[in-house]
């Protein structure tokens, strides 16, 4: 009797699989729609301007950038749980893998659970760059671009372009060395000459091209590798210095896929300006 | 007794679940997942789900690019001819463009011509900016503009199983593609 069953059951897996594979749908059952939510996060302007970039073919060159909004910290584990309740496809049990890898929420303690040793306000991580850019959606925000990010993050507390100032410099670089940082709740410091706060010793950020940076493995076929950013040996000056925090910068999205769920890696919006 | 009725209960949901989720069979990291809208080298719309069933070998490239992409377009060409001549309903040999802006139906078609790419498995997609950069960071395809003509990109060929799944990748300019020949006759086998 209990062969008849088996039987029957591998019957209809494989009658199962001989169907499914007759099918052509449009797509999967997931659901890619972005449900809105109501945000309060505060956002700050900031002005057109232009930066000048650390590396790369256009190293040296000033990039310009548009006017925009920029959240003023990075989004929270509270704000990430509200996008989650309206949008359950994203929650831990039901994400996909192919838009985020198995660290995504690992931390948190259920599909609606906060983790437990982080402030609710504390930056939410462990969100691949698709779970980002979906919550950016949900908010009518998009993800900040890189120009957009370091343009911002050359701004000490009192000048939009600090980047030559030696004890600027000596604060990211410290900065980088801070430990669980991303567990505390955001505002840790005073806010820069735009009002932001948390761009360094928090989290690092997903940014909108992050996959534009080219340092990996393939570097050597690329026609525009960076040659010259991984020479190092150099006397440690002010000015290498500065290009060792961006170059950490610039590794961090180098290295990384747009699924993988990291520890202090989180993200906040940025907003074009509608005229 | 309980046992019995155990597995009755799971043949049961099995039957269900078969009949009520039909169309639940494309894989957690299958790219036919992302519900982008496309359109080929004859203006018409599609989505990446309708390769559904089809062995598929994609390249991003863009048809202004000088160095890299006449390379990989080429190596495509050689894939094809390698594998030999397959219904183009089993196999299809995908071109992407990473400069959408530029690249038209027109210029696709042209490009596709030129290369002597015209076989029905042949197909040119262009889509939006924003589900370009998501179609290849699920690829781990880097590229980044430089001028408003002029990109710079890492350089991958992607075979994909018949439900969306990477099944191989090549990275680098090198000339062999043996390895992804390989993969393509093997995906079609099953």
């Amino acid at each position: 009797m209990r062969s008849l069953v088996t039987v029957i059951l591998s019957v209809l897996l494989l009658s199962c699989n001989k169907v499914t594979d007759t099918l052509i749908p449009q797509s999967g059952n997931w659901v890619d729609t972005v449900y809105p939510i109501v945000s309060e996060k505060k956002m700050q302007l900031i002005d057109a301007g232009s930066y000048k970039t650390f590396f790369g073919k256009d190293s040296g060159s000033f990039v310009q950038v548009k006017s925009f909004y920029l959240d003023e910290t990075p989004v929270t584990n509270k704000e990430y749980l509200s996008f989650l309740k309206k949008n359950p496809q994203w929650t831990r049990s039901q994400v996909l893998r192919l838009l985020a890898d198995t660290g995504y929420l690992h931390n948190w303690q259920g599909d609606y659970e906060m983790p437990a040793n982080a402030a609710p306000d504390a930056p939410v991580t462990n969100i691949s760059w698709y779970a980002a850019r979906a919550y950016a959606k949900s908010v009518g925000k998009r993800l900040p671009t890189i120009d957009e990010w370091e343009f911002v993050g050359a701004a000490d507390q009192v000048s939009k372009n600090a980047s030559d100032k030696p004890e600027f410099v000596d604060y990211i670089v410290k900065s980088l060395l801070k430990r669980m940082m991303y567990l505390k709740p955001v505002k840790q410091e005073a806010a820069n000459f735009y009002g932001i706060y948390d761009m360094y010793g928090m989290v690092w950020e997903w940014t909108e091209d992050f996959s534009a940076v080219m340092i990996t493995g393939d570097s050597r076929d690329d026609k525009n590798a960076n040659e010259g950013l991984f020479c190092a040996g150099s006397a440690a000056t002010t000015q290498d210095l500065k290009n060792y925090a961006a170059f950490a910068r610039f590794a961090m999205r180098g290295s990384v896929r747009a699924n993988y769920c990291i520890n202090n890696l989180g993200f906040r919006c940025a907003k074009n300006i509608v005229e | 007794m309980l046992k019995k009725s155990i597995l009755f209960v799971c043949a049961s949901l099995m039957w269900i679940s078969c009949n009520s989720k039909k169309e639940t069979i494309i894989p957690p990291d299958s790219v036919y997942n992302l519900k982008s809208e496309w359109e080929n080298q004859h203006g018409k719309k599609m989505f990446l789900a309708d390769l559904k069933d089809k062995t598929v070998v994609l390249v991003m490239i863009y048809t202004s690019c000088q160095t890299a992409c006449p390379i990989l377009t080429a190596q495509m060409g050689q894939i094809a001819k390698r594998v030999g001549p397959v219904d183009p309903e089993k196999v299809k040999y995908v071109l992407v463009s990473i400069d959408p802006e530029h690249d038209d139906p027109k210029r696709m078609r042209e490009y596709l011509k030129t290369n002597k790419f015209t076989g029905k498995e042949w197909l040119f997609l262009r889509g939006s900016e924003d589900h370009t950069r998501e179609l290849a960071n699920a690829l781990a395809v880097k590229y980044k503009e430089i001028s408003p003509i002029d990109f710079s990109h890492s350089n991958i060929i992607t075979v994909f199983n018949k439900n969306g799944t990477m099944a191989f990748q090549k990275e680098g300019l090198a000339i062999d593609v043996d390895g992804t020949v390989e993969e393509v006759k093997k995906q079609l086998t099953k």
